[in-house]
């Protein structure tokens, strides 16, 4: 059994409405409940909700970008302190690469893709040639050669495809991707997943894919963890969950994919 | 109550970007029309609406009810829209106007059309709210859109769209933006409706599986052409045109399968 | 294309940009030449029209009026750059504080923000200057804080505008520390809008800069300013209407220029107009 790579427990986390009057308590407009989630190294987990159901800002608390009200979040044996300092948290960055979702604004409009997909390893303070890296990641996504060229100039698909550049030059060995591929046409979605799976195996990447798209977490991931409602009602093997889904929601989520 | 579409054309700044489009909705029936981004698909349901961007020329024949659209003005071609014709929209969140409340939108073409005003305009939107499946109609009516959630308000949206009494609806992408759990009320809403009101439904998708539950004929669109059409089921289980396959391919690719199925 | 190269394709943009860039080029020349020595007073050519030698003729006192104008430019150059940086440098300053800070230091910057901007500018220039007397740095400070807190509240939401943007979270993720993500990520995308508001607040600080000197308040009778220069002339225009004429229009010129480069700024810097075509052109999944 190999190692866990990543730990969840007891993460929660609270978000307060903003106050109408300087008096009033301020209510909690949405809850994370106490989530509890174990990752191996090599894995691949799919996070299922809809919209509302906790999915992305549990992404979030695991990436370490956000702090969890309650609850510790481990990478690689080491408790994650997301308030502390971008230096402090070199090592956590370095760890982990993300994709997220909207291949419109995940990439600065002002810099070229050379410089987008170089900035982990100059953040990072990484060794080696940066420019022949930067050039050898973004001939594996099937884009050489576009360094000087500007994220307006490229497609949805295109854009996610620098994204996910941007997200392994680094060498991490955790990949997550927030619902990675929800903003692209079905042609694309396709030929973006098989380059995602591509490239987990051939650099044993651990993978953790946030999505609503049920189809896409069966064709890429090993486990699965179903959300609604700021609360993981049902978790464990895919093919055991989607064949035989346990809890309500998971039933009812099943039921409403159209399918051929 | 028929829509017949003959070699539709639509240039924008000299580009065709349809091109020789034919194809009919029957009285009652349900025509999709399936495409990637960029095969014309929204463009051909705007020609069809009389809303093409200003640049846009739409040249062929589209004959509504006997009657010729093409080159007919936006003077003559407004009271159809609306009345005749509704068209519902993908985004929820934009194609709602977010300083009124939705009752009033949910009646708008009403008041335009038929002239319903004061009380029985409120009682139609409650009406239409409850046909839609909102909870709370008579409360529902008096919220803003930002206070509904996304299927909701694609809901209010189709409820506007049936406040004229169209006999035609146009769909245009209506449930891309939302959840599955919401998406399946919401193509299943569509389909009685369309029932229940002997109207004819044109819905537009670039989602095989969603073409597959709510329409029972389509033209699949590439680059602005018709390259296969036909009914739905044959379409699935033995498609001709390599684009076709290929959409399918691609939608297998990343569909979820119940066990059991290929 | 460029800011800059859009800004020439525009028809107003690239006169403004000229007569700036006139202006500046002027300022520069007098450091090393002009046709007389300005401070030259010349007692037998007082009031001379413009003819030969005197291009634009002579004031009261037979001062060559080219001369004192092309050194007048020294100064509102100075004044203008000058207030210019003082205010990018307190609206970036503010508008940071404002936008990226955690709830209750934002909201008081805010209000801090809003409540200095009903200050009247003019009307505080002058009152430091009554107590400690005028000075082209009176100018420049109270022109540049006055603009500056402009700056900073379009700044701000600009700013808070580009944070939401997936890409900060991205740079985020990647290891960049705030202040990084503020040179490289949120700065250089909220530009746009703050340069155009210091286009507009060089424009004031030169009104600002003449008229406080035509007042008495600016810069000191020893230095030709081009305001001063309007007060001293101003007395004879109707013997001598010529010679009010060409501060006057230096003065105008300049604030227009200024205040045109800003307009035609904003229209080339933006997003919206050169990203639509862009994206209409390349993506045709915007359009179907």
């Amino acid at each position: 059994m190999s190692e866990i790579i990543l730990r969840a427990r007891g993460v929660t986390r609270e978000f307060r409405a903003p106050r109408r009057t300087l008096v009033e308590k301020r209510s909690v407009s949405f809850a994370l409940q106490p989530v509890d989630l174990t990752v191996r190294t090599g894995s691949s987990v799919g996070i299922i909700g809809e919209s509302g159901s906790g999915k992305s800002t549990l992404a979030r608390l695991l990436l370490g970008l956000d702090r969890p009200t309650a609850g510790v979040v481990e990478v690689g044996g080491h408790a994650v302190d997301a308030g502390a300092s971008a230096r402090e948290l070199r090592w956590l960055r370095r760890a982990m690469g993300v994709v997220l979702q909207d291949p419109y604004g995940s990439l600065d409009p002002r810099m070229n893709v050379g410089r987008i997909v170089g900035e982990p390893l100059w953040a990072l303070g990484i060794d080696g040639d940066r420019r022949q890296r930067v050039r050898e990641v973004l001939a594996r996504v099937g884009l050489p050669g576009v360094e000087e060229r500007y994220p307006h100039e490229f497609s949805g698909g295109q854009r996610q495809r620098i994204a996910l550049a941007r997200a392994i030059v680094h060498r991490p060995q955790i990949l997550v991707g927030d619902e990675p591929l929800s903003a692209l046409d079905v042609t694309v979605r396709a030929q973006i997943l098989d380059l995602l799976n591509q490239i987990r195996h051939e650099e044993g990447m651990t993978l953790i894919m946030v999505s609503h798209d049920i189809g896409v977490v069966q064709n890429v991931c090993d486990e699965v963890v179903v959300m609604t409602g700021g609360e993981v009602v049902e978790q464990g093997a895919t093919g055991d969950v989607l064949r035989h889904p346990r809890h309500a929601y998971t039933k009812q989520l099943l039921a409403a994919i159209p399918t051929i | 109550m028929s829509l017949i579409v003959e070699g539709l054309t639509v240039e924008i700044d000299g580009t065709r970007v349809v091109d020789g489009v034919s194809f009919e909705v029957p009285s009652g029936g349900r025509v999709g029309i399936i495409g990637e981004s960029g095969s014309g698909k929204s463009l051909t349901a705007l020609a069809i609406m009389g809303l093409l961007p200003d640049g846009a020329v739409a040249r062929g024949s589209i004959r509504w009810e006997g009657r010729e659209l093409v080159g007919l003005s936006e003077r003559e071609r407004a009271p159809i829209r609306g009345r005749e014709m509704a068209m519902i929209f993908q985004e929820p969140q934009t194609a709602l106007n977010p300083i009124r409340r939705v009752g009033a939108q949910i009646v708008e073409a009403a008041r335009i059309h038929h002239g319903l005003r004061g009380h029985r305009a409120a009682q139609l939107a409650t009406e239409l709210a409850r046909d839609v499946g909102l909870p709370s109609p008579e409360t529902i009516v008096s919220a803003y859109p930002h206070q509904l959630s996304g299927g909701q308000r694609q809901r209010v949206g189709i409820a506007a769209a049936l406040a004229g009494q169209p006999s035609l609806i146009v769909a245009d992408e209506p449930t891309t933006a939302l959840d599955v759990t919401v998406q399946k009320g919401i193509l299943d809403l569509l389909a009685g409706l369309v029932a229940g009101r002997d109207a004819s439904l044109l819905f537009i998708t670039h989602d095989l599986a969603v073409l597959a539950q709510i329409a029972t004929h389509a033209l699949v669109l590439d680059s602005g052409s018709v390259v296969e059409s036909g009914e739905v089921d044959r379409l699935l289980s033995a498609p001709e045109h390599p684009v076709t396959r290929g959409l399918l391919r691609d939608a297998k690719a990343t569909l979820w399968r119940p066990e059991g199925s290929s | 294309m460029s800011a800059l190269a859009r800004l020439w394709r525009i028809p107003l943009g690239r006169s403004a940009l000229i007569v700036v860039a006139v202006i500046a080029a002027t300022a520069l020349v007098s450091l090393f030449w002009t046709p007389f020595d300005p401070r030259r007073a010349d007692a037998y050519s007082a009031w001379a029209p413009p003819g030969w030698p005197h291009l634009l003729g002579t004031d009261g006192t037979g001062r060559d009026i080219l001369s004192l104008i092309m050194a007048g430019a020294r100064i509102t150059v100075t004044v203008a750059i000058g207030a210019g940086l003082v205010a990018t440098v307190i609206g970036v300053a503010l508008a940071a504080l404002g936008a990226l800070t955690a709830r209750p230091v934002r909201e008081s910057v805010a209000v801090f923000v809003d409540i200095l901007i009903a200050f009247p500018v003019l009307l505080i220039a002058m009152m430091i200057a009554a107590v400690w007397g005028g000075s082209l740095w009176v100018v420049i400070w109270s022109v540049g804080v006055g603009y500056g807190v402009n700056i900073a509240r379009v700044a701000r939401i600009e700013l808070r505008r580009v944070n939401r943007a997936d890409f900060v979270l991205a740079a985020q993720a990647s290891g960049l520390t705030r202040s990084q993500i503020l040179t490289r990520h949120l700065l250089p995308n909220a530009a746009p809008v703050f340069i155009v508001q210091l286009s507009w607040s060089m424009a004031a600080a030169v009104l600002a800069e003449a008229g406080l000197s035509y007042l008495g308040f600016g810069a000191p009778v020893t230095q030709p300013s081009w305001g001063l220069l309007l007060s001293e002339v101003q007395d004879y225009i109707t013997v001598h209407p010529t010679s009010v004429l060409w501060p006057g229009i230096a003065i105008t010129l300049t604030v227009l220029a200024l205040n045109l480069l800003g307009d035609a700024l904003r229209e080339a810097t933006d997003p919206t107009l050169s990203r639509g075509r862009r994206a209409q052109t390349h993506t045709p999944e915007v359009i179907a």
